[in-house]
């Protein structure tokens, strides 16, 4: 079976921390041997929130810089932040939707042009593939199910081995109850968004 | 129930490396177990918080890790298999009680986790606490996954009670906040009532005693010594003239590189999950069946220089090598890349790097800006800087601000700048008093509540003694915000099961001798501004408590909603930018639309209507329903 590395990139209260858990299980549950890594501490500070999840034979839980075979970013800038992490091997799946810096926030900095962003990225990794997140789970019902839309594109992507099934029944059973309908409908137009 | 007491042996669950450690102590029949919190070991107390509700464990989130250890200590002298975990610095705390009661030992099993963290994703230093394995004699064991963070910890338990000495178990942040899969064994019923059986030559630690007891700490060292050299977490694999010796986390790295660079055949490892006492006789044995070493291990060159002991010892001349300008550093968090190309380097073998992509490569460079964590918006935190330096400013004054360990630490970023020195827990209040006393300037002092029940207390006895002359600013949210909101003496908002004493701080404050003690809620600026007004004017030290809760603990244990909602009227049209560059609410900034009306905007999905920015701007005011 073949290792992968995948990467998550957001920022604090994006859920990238819940989407990493849906990936892990949801591999899990497809037989692959899973482990996952996350920093916890400032999440809930609007700081830069990093995970991974590796699958196969791997005993690493972190990934050196241009070593990950896909890197889901939840926000363009700290998208192309991690490009560090890619190589052009790498596959981006990545939201469109900024989550505005507080130093852009108090004119301490301007948020640059998005388009620039992803023109740099398109070029220099095997596959980009970007998507408007928010718009997506606002359609599903709840702006908070972005995270969930993300984890949609990723399984949509055909990247990893899992089937979409596995990833499902991963949100049916291991995600809040009361917004696994929701998170279900964010993830199905999240996979078909490609 | 709690998912970690999960009866279904064989069962194999996605856990994270503090959790594997607390399942762990669980199949060992834990009794009692304390804490202080601290990341990255937080999650090991919260787990037997939860778990304490729903079984016949006993668990306390302690005041600090001195009290932590010495209570753990207690129960397990009194035959109790017992817990006490912490961050690496809070060992500094521990360190006073962990040097003796090594001396005296314990009678049922002990496990000190100590949660190392290396490249300081959240800590104020990153000192490598296998140094106090060392320093105290006890027996050390260091696990490279989940799953051996599980069997070491139930190894413990078996090593202390054989030995009877607590034994350290040391995580690093990966370790800790990683996930792997673990099997799950049988729960083990907890014995939660001992006896303590009196023997004072043993327990008293007066000299005469003491000189007895360091003997017996010496020779349960080479006992311990002998089962390092048989431990199962001490192997020996692969068969080549190259050797590489490991431990921890590194071990993980190096695995992969080995497999990665086609050495398997190459290459002998020596992995040492067992670490201290050092293993001497299968070191040794290791180091004569090979050319030459590397020793890869984060942070301090321990194994390296215990490797050089032994060659040195037997007169054996194999090269080894660890830390060096071409190997390896003593700073920071290892990585799988640096580790493979490392070994690569040394061993000889060609081998590319990936290319990965350099954002600096691009044409017309971009810009980024940056993204530092802030206070949250409605945090009174902010309430109480903002007051602060208002009345320093209205009043010319220049202050210096020690400042103490927890959320507000954040306080040291523009726009409010209200943090000058800080070294560790408590050091806000004595820091204080050396800089007030060396300088004669105004000093303004803030420690948050649970960090004042750590370790302010005593400082603040001192400065009132000694006629110190500051103002203390004690920022009481009510709770233990930064590690993820535990529980401390003072707590009124009290999560659910909660049935213990809240302890005053303004009463302790007034018990310390302080006169001058003001309890105020900064989230009302005139209050705290005054407050802060009558402190600057005496000539005393003084004490202001401003109380008011973390709004997200508030919202998480009693489901508080949003009060307000504000709006910025439309006469904010100018190019004023004070409350950004004074307040910096993350709730409140410029306004980035291209056909903005007004200067500022409120995003409301962030405000939690706290209702401090209408008290700063009279162009802020209630939204009209």
């Amino acid at each position: 079976m073949s290792d992968h590395r995948i990467c998550f990139i957001g920022v604090g209260g994006q859920g990238t921390l819940l989407a990493t858990m849906v990936l892990a299980e949801a591999a899990i549950s497809a037989g692959h041997n899973v482990l996952a890594s996350e920093v916890h501490g400032m999440a809930q500070r609007g700081g830069v929130v990093e995970s991974s999840v590796m699958m196969g034979n791997i005993k690493s839980p972190i990934i050196s810089d241009g070593e990950a075979d896909v890197l889901l970013g939840f926000e363009p800038v700290e998208t192309y932040r991690a490009m560090g992490k890619c190589s052009h091997d790498s596959i981006v799946v990545s939201n469109t939707v900024p989550v505005m810096p507080f130093s852009v926030a108090i004119g301490k900095g301007a948020y640059p042009d998005i388009d620039k962003l992803f023109s740099f990225i398109q070029p220099r990794v095997k596959t980009l593939i970007t998507l408007d997140a928010r718009a997506l789970a606002e359609e599903a019902g709840a702006a908070l199910s972005a995270n969930v839309v993300m984890v949609g594109a990723l399984a949509g992507s055909g990247a990893l081995p899992i089937p979409k099934e596995a990833f499902e029944e991963t949100i049916r059973t291991k995600t809040k109850a009361q917004f696994a309908e929701v998170n279900l409908k964010a993830f199905q137009l999240g996979f078909g968004a490609l | 129930m709690h998912p970690l007491l999960t009866p279904e042996i064989g069962k194999r669950l996605l856990l994270l490396g503090n959790e594997a450690i607390v399942r762990g102590a669980l199949e060992a029949g834990l009794g009692f177990a304390t804490c202080y919190p601290g990341t990255p070991s937080s999650e090991i107390g919260d787990n037997f918080f939860r778990i304490a509700a729903e079984s016949d464990l006993y668990f306390e989130y302690s005041t600090n890790e001195k009290v932590a250890l010495e209570t753990a200590a207690g129960a397990a002298v009194s035959g109790i298999r017992t817990m006490c975990s912490m961050k690496h610095v809070g060992l500094n705390v521990a360190a006073d009680p962990l040097m003796t009661l090594a001396y005296v030992g314990v009678r049922a099993g002990m496990v000190v986790i100590t949660a190392d963290d290396p490249s300081m994703f959240s800590s104020q230093n990153e000192q490598d606490n296998r140094l106090y394995a060392r320093l105290s004699g006890l027996p050390m064991l260091e696990p490279t996954s989940a799953q051996e963070a599980k069997d070491m910890t139930k190894a413990a338990f078996e090593i202390s009670e054989a030995l009877e000495l607590p034994v350290l178990l040391r995580t690093t942040t990966r370790l800790s906040h990683y996930r792997g899969m673990v099997t799950m064994e049988e729960l083990r019923p907890s014995k939660t009532r001992g006896a303590f059986e009196k023997d004072s030559a043993r327990f008293v630690t007066v000299p005469a005693n003491a000189r007895v007891r360091h003997k017996v700490l010496v020779d349960q060292g080479e006992k311990a010594r002998e089962m390092a050299c048989q431990s199962p977490f001490n192997t020996i694999t692969g068969e080549g003239p190259g050797g590489i010796v490991t431990s921890a986390m590194a071990y993980d790295y190096v695995a992969d590189a080995v497999m990665d660079l086609g050495l398997a055949d190459k290459v002998k490892m020596l992995k040492l999950g067992f670490t201290h006492p050092f293993p001497q006789d299968l070191a040794l044995g290791f180091i004569r069946s090979v050319e030459r070493i590397l020793v890869v291990e984060e942070l301090e060159p321990i194994l390296e220089e215990s490797l050089k002991v032994v060659a040195q010892t037997h007169g054996l001349s194999t090269p080894i090598a660890g830390k060096g300008a071409d190997l390896f550093s003593r700073l920071y968090e290892y990585n799988p890349g640096m580790v493979r190309a490392t070994i690569a380097k040394y061993f000889g073998v060609d081998y590319t790097p990936p290319k990965a992509i350099d954002i600096r490569e691009a044409e017309e460079p971009i810009q980024l800006p940056l993204r530092p964590p802030n206070l949250c918006a409605g945090c009174p935190h902010r309430a109480s800087y903002y007051a602060v330096n208002s009345v320093l400013k209205e009043t010319g004054t220049e202050a210096v601000f020690p400042s103490d360990i927890g959320c507000y630490t954040l306080g040291i970023l523009p726009p409010l700048q209200t943090a000058d020195f800080l070294v560790c827990m408590g050091s806000s209040v004595t820091s204080a008093a050396g800089i007030s006393r060396a300088t004669g300037k105004k000093v303004i002092a803030f420690i948050g509540d649970s960090t004042f029940f750590h370790s302010g207390i005593t400082g603040l006895v001192n400065a009132v003694h000694n006629q110190h002359n500051f103002i203390l600013v004690i920022l009481d949210n009510g709770t233990t915000a930064m590690t993820g909101h535990q529980p401390h003496p003072g707590v009124e908002i009290a999560p659910q099961g909660w049935e213990k004493p809240s302890i005053s701080i303004e009463a302790i404050v007034r018990a310390c001798g302080v006169e001058q003690v003001s309890v105020v809620n900064p989230i009302n600026l005139t209050k705290m501004k005054n407050a802060v007004k009558e402190a600057l004017a005496s000539d005393r030290l003084s004490v202001i408590v401003a109380k008011a809760p973390c709004p997200l603990y508030e919202r998480k244990v009693k489901g508080t909603k949003k009060k307000r909602a504000f709006e910025v009227g439309p006469e904010c049209n100018t190019d004023c930018t004070e409350c950004v560059d004074t307040f910096g609410c993350p709730a409140l900034f410029k306004n980035p639309a291209a056909d903005a009306k007004t200067t500022m905007i409120i995003d409301e999905r962030l405000c939690i209507g706290c209702g401090v920015c209408i008290q700063i701007c009279k162009k802020i005011r209630p939204k009209k329903v």
